[in-house]
């Protein structure tokens, strides 16, 4: 169960869809895995608990800051924020997967070889 | 952030951790809730949306983490928790860790400081020992010391050599101190030039003996050891100019040696110069051992090709006078086979301490299975609680280190705990070692053994921890949990791992008791060698030594001998007196040559075989309780009277004219311009050289005769050993009495080494005793050990079948078919232990085959006795639980569940 999430994903892309939702607002954890969720159309099986780990880990490495606020729903919570860090970070993750993908795309693409 | 402010951040961010999780999860469920579902569900979609809380916020906190070394702290706390909450089982565990590994340690020391260590001196490994064999020589090659140097050998090998840096010969003696306060029988070194060169130890006041002390009727020179210099004269360093008179010749102190210098392992009163006289060397004289340092580099192997070139130089270059051959020497096969100087000290000390080395070792096993049978009982007992960890979510690599951590916890205080037995055991084992230990005073309990109980503690901990670990911490771990609490019929599995554990304690205590067994059966056959005296208990014997310098004469040295023997026959309580040049076992060396019989024939009538040389007293016979197998013994008239008369031993008897009463009357002698000697008693063979070594062939000569080595005039023998049988030997009056008889006769005479014969025997045997105390020590503490391993298995297993042993009552099963069900499960491991023990023994005893004497190391008898032993005792320990296990009520069982 603890590596579920790594059969559905490869690591560090809960950590980079994290960051692209933080540039675009602040959000805190359970929204976070809300907008994750309904952004993929439910196409990603995320264990909500994983999240958390996650959001260390990016605090830890100063990728994101946390202050305490209170929620939409009027809950006192913690609300994640992108540092200058996290987003520069967050450039080079995105492009560096965009090669990937496409590389990966190339391979498996029908036709000529 | 500075990792200051960053350890403060982290613990108020990682208290929040929880408070967010929680609002996390309300969040969802109010969610859920909104969109109709009912709390309850929703809770449990909430939760099984999120995952595993504990391991999230475990996971969450990791990242912050010095990852290993704060788990390894929490692992820690929690073992140290756990142990403390079962005081009784920690106890134990702790006492029996503790036990085993204070005696490694014990022992260990002794292995390090005398095996391991390097020898006191410096570069120690460049030391070497001159040894040589002559296995062309008869009668020699029995003598484990091979063939010692003569002094024309040394001056061959100083001068010619390629590969020593230095060089000396040396031997031990004794000579009295007189002028001081009592006449003293000092312990002396006599070196030649080049050995304190070699050992390269600088002296602590003044300076060595030097070349120009060796030079013969030169200056008259000595050196003294610390000890000596601080106990006649207190440390003062004045000492050095001054006289001191040395077998009633003064000598000047030149420098004190250091504290603990030795030379090999010989400690010493005063050193004197040999201070050969060349011009009156011959080839023979080969009474001195070779001590050397080769130059760096030089290997054992060119060291020995060296000598080897020079041995015909020798010959060429000495003679042994007149008419002889001085290549005869070839014949003998003179073989340099020098040996490191480490070796040369530790003996063959090593085979006793590696085994009993081995043997402790084996009992540390022994206590690991136990503590471990412990372990598993508990671990038993906690695997609900190991369960519930694994269903929270607790991985199983970190259940297996938390059980690790706990059981090296125990060995790491058992092992402080042991490190204190050690010092202790360190005492005992000095009490209890053999006197004759080499390098007895450099032992301690240094880095290196600390280092070893450290290792040691920290292997057994792990060692106690891994089977439990395994076992218990296993994927499997969760089973436990569906089980509940029914104790229902043990699984033959469950038990599996302790009866292994206990079949193998069985076996290992059969080895050592096999060991051990065989060591008494040695020592009961040595008890049953005629040592060639009686009733030691009551042999008072003593050396006294009679200086040229005292005493020209020697005549007159006899006469004194004589009277000497009279005075002691006239004290109180002694039945006889008489004089020996060395008591058996007493390993002061003794002089040997060639023997002739007249009706032999030898080849260029140069060589015969070497035998051994004894002088005795009239009396001595009677007084030592030697038997006299034929013919008689010597009178005072044969020996003033210069008469050519000898005895000779029995086998030596036996060997030249096949029966002892055909001995008498033949006629032997040493060398050519020596008359004839008739032979005119045999005397019983002696074990000379040690209980366990063959007699030797002795020839007994009168302590006064002509032509003796080759001189002519009657010559005596100066340092002898005075024999007395009395029931009062040992006290302490009697031995005032005796110094009284001495002293009424010549007030300058000392005497040494006095001692009654059965302390001569005690140390000769000394190392077969030691052998025995310990591995009978080690023995006892296997047995006592597998006995409790037995006992706490078969126990166990009955509190666990109590309902199944109710079950089986309740359908009609006679008590006395439980005892025996019981008992057989005992006698089960016991046979299997015992079985696989005999293999193992089989395989190991041929290693203590050096120590055996008159038992084979498969001695059945012995194999059997501990093996039946072994069965009994088993039975006994399992029959207190089965006992138990018959007096089962069978209501109380079945309703217990």
């Amino acid at each position: 169960m603890k590596q579920a999430l790594q059969r559905d994903l490869f690591p560090g892309a809960l950590e980079m869809m994290v960051l692209r939702i933080l540039r675009r607002q602040p959000s805190h954890g359970y929204a976070l895995v809300q907008l994750i969720k309904r952004t993929s159309h439910d196409l990603l099986q995320i264990e909500e608990g994983s999240l958390y780990p996650a959001l260390q880990r990016l605090l830890k490495e100063e990728l994101v800051k946390a202050e305490w606020g209170t929620s939409s729903t009027n809950r006192r919570v913690r609300i994640y924020k992108l540092t200058a860090a996290g987003a520069k970070h967050l450039e080079r993750e995105v492009s560096s997967f965009e090669r990937m993908l496409e590389g990966i795309t190339r391979v498996l693409a029908p036709g000529e070889s | 952030m500075s990792w200051f402010e960053r350890l403060f951040w982290r613990r108020r961010l990682l208290g929040e951790l929880s408070e967010e999780i929680q609002t996390h999860l309300e969040e969802k469920i109010e969610e859920l809730v909104a969109d109709g579902m009912s709390r309850r569900e929703a809770t449990a979609v909430a939760r099984r949306a999120f995952g595993n809380v504990t391991l999230t916020e475990e996971d969450s906190r990791n990242v912050w983490r010095w990852p290993s070394l704060e788990e390894l702290l929490a692992d820690v706390r929690y073992g140290l928790r756990a142990l403390r909450h079962n005081p009784m089982f920690t106890a134990v565990a702790l006492l029996t860790i503790a036990i085993g590994i204070g005696a490694n340690t014990a022992v260990f020391s002794v292995v390090n400081s005398v095996l391991l260590k390097p020898l006191n001196y410096p570069n120690s490994e460049q030391l070497v020992s001159l040894h040589q064999i002559a296995p062309g020589a008869p009668g020699l090659t029995d003598f484990e010391t091979g063939l010692h140097l003569s002094p024309s050998m040394y001056f061959t090998y100083a001068e010619h050599n390629h590969t020593f840096q230095s060089l000396g010969v040396w031997d031990t003696g004794t000579a009295s101190v007189t002028g001081l306060a009592e006449p003293e029988q000092v312990r002396t070194l006599e070196v030649s030039d080049g050995v304190l060169q070699a050992l390269d130890v600088p002296p602590a006041v003044g300076r060595w003996l030097s070349e120009a002390d060796q030079v013969p009727r030169g200056p008259q020179r000595v050196m003294l050891s610390y000890g000596y210099w601080q106990r006649r004269f207190g440390g003062d360093r004045s000492i050095v100019g001054r006289n001191i008179t040395v077998d009633a010749r003064p000598r000047e102190v030149v420098g004190v040696m250091h504290k603990g210098f030795r030379l090999v392992d010989t400690d010493f009163d005063v050193m004197v110069p040999l201070a050969f006289d060349r011009r009156n060397l011959i080839l023979a004289g080969f009474g001195f051992q070779g001590v050397a340092r080769v130059k760096p580099g030089v290997t054992i192997d060119e060291a020995n090709a060296d000598l080897t070139r020079m041995i015909p130089i020798w010959m060429d270059s000495w003679t042994n006078g007149p008419g002889t051959n001085p290549h005869f020497y070839e014949t003998w096969k003179i073989t340099p086979m020098i040996r490191p100087l480490k070796r040369e000290v530790i003996g063959n000390v090593g085979d006793v301490l590696w085994l009993v080395m081995g043997t402790i070792g084996l009992v540390m096993l022994v206590a690991c299975a136990n503590v471990t049978n412990l372990l598993l009982v508990r671990i038993e007992s906690r695997q609900q609680e190991l369960a519930v960890r694994a269903a929270l979510g607790a991985g199983w690599g970190r259940m297996v280190r938390g059980l690790l951590v706990e059981s090296v916890i125990l060995g790491l205080i058992g092992g402080a705990l042991g490190a204190a037995f050690a010092y202790a055991g360190v005492r005992l084992l000095l009490a209890i070692g053999p006197a004759n230990l080499p390098r007895l005073s450099e032992i301690s309990l240094d880095a290196r053994t600390l280092g070893f109980t450290v290792l040691l503690a920290l292997l057994s901990g792990l060692l106690l921890g891994l089977i439990p670990a395994l076992k218990y911490a296993g994927p499997r771990a969760s089973l436990a949990l569906r089980r509940g609490g029914r104790t229902a019929s043990a699984s033959r599995e469950r038990h599996r791992a302790r009866n292994i554990l206990v079949v193998g304690q069985v076996a290992m205590a059969l080895v050592l008791l096999v060991s051990a067994g065989l060591m008494i059966r040695t020592f009961q056959a040595l008890r049953t060698v005629d040592p060639g005296f009686t009733d030691a208990q009551h042999l008072q014997v003593m050396r006294i030594s009679i200086p040229a310098a005292l005493v020209a004469e020697p005549e007159r040295v006899l006469r004194i001998q004589n009277e000497i023997l009279e005075r002691l026959a006239a004290t109180q309580g002694v039945r006889s007196a008489g004089l020996v040049s060395e008591m058996p076992l007493e390993g002061f060396g003794s002089d040997w040559d060639c023997i002739f019989g007249q009706d032999k024939t030898y080849p260029d009538n140069v060589m015969a075989p070497l035998r051994l040389y004894k002088y005795i007293s009239p009396g001595f016979l009677r007084t030592a309780g030697t038997r006299l197998i034929a013919g008689r013994e010597f009178t005072w008239s044969d020996v003033y009277g210069l008469r050519p008369v000898v005895m000779i031993s029995e086998n030596l008897a036996r060997e030249m004219w096949d029966t002892p009463s055909a001995a008498l009357g033949k006629q032997l002698r040493e060398f050519p311009s020596m008359p004839w000697h008739e032979v005119i008693g045999v005397i019983q063979d002696v074990r000379e050289r040690g209980v366990q070594d063959k007699a030797p062939e002795i020839v007994y000569w009168p302590p006064m005769m002509e032509y003796l080595f080759g001189a002519k005039g009657a010559q005596t023998v100066r340092t002898v050993t005075l024999v007395a049988r009395s029931e009062r030997a040992g006290t302490k009056v009697f031995l005032d009495e005796v110094r009284q008889a001495v002293w009424s006769v010549n007030s300058n005479l000392p005497l040494a080494s006095v001692r009654t014969m059965q302390e001569v025997y005690d140390k000769s045997v000394a190392q077969t005793s030691f052998t025995l105390v310990m591995l009978g020590i080690a023995g006892a503490m296997a047995l006592v050990l597998g006995i409790i391993g037995i006992y706490g298995v078969i126990s166990y297993t009955v509190s666990q079948r109590q309902r199944e042993i109710g079950i089986r009552l309740a359908l009609g099963a006679q008590s006395g078919d439980v005892l025996q069900m019981v008992l057989r499960q005992g006698a089960r491991m016991a046979l299997v232990g015992v079985a696989i023990g005999i293999g193992a023994a089989l395989g190991l005893t041929g290693l203590m085959r050096s120590l055996l004497f008159g038992v084979t190391a498969r001695d059945p008898m012995t194999f059997a006795a501990v093996a039946a032993l072994l069965i009994l005792v088993s039975l006994l320990a399992s029959y207190i639980p089965a006992r138990r296990a018959m007096l089962v009520d069978p209501i109380v069982a079945l309703r217990y569940e």
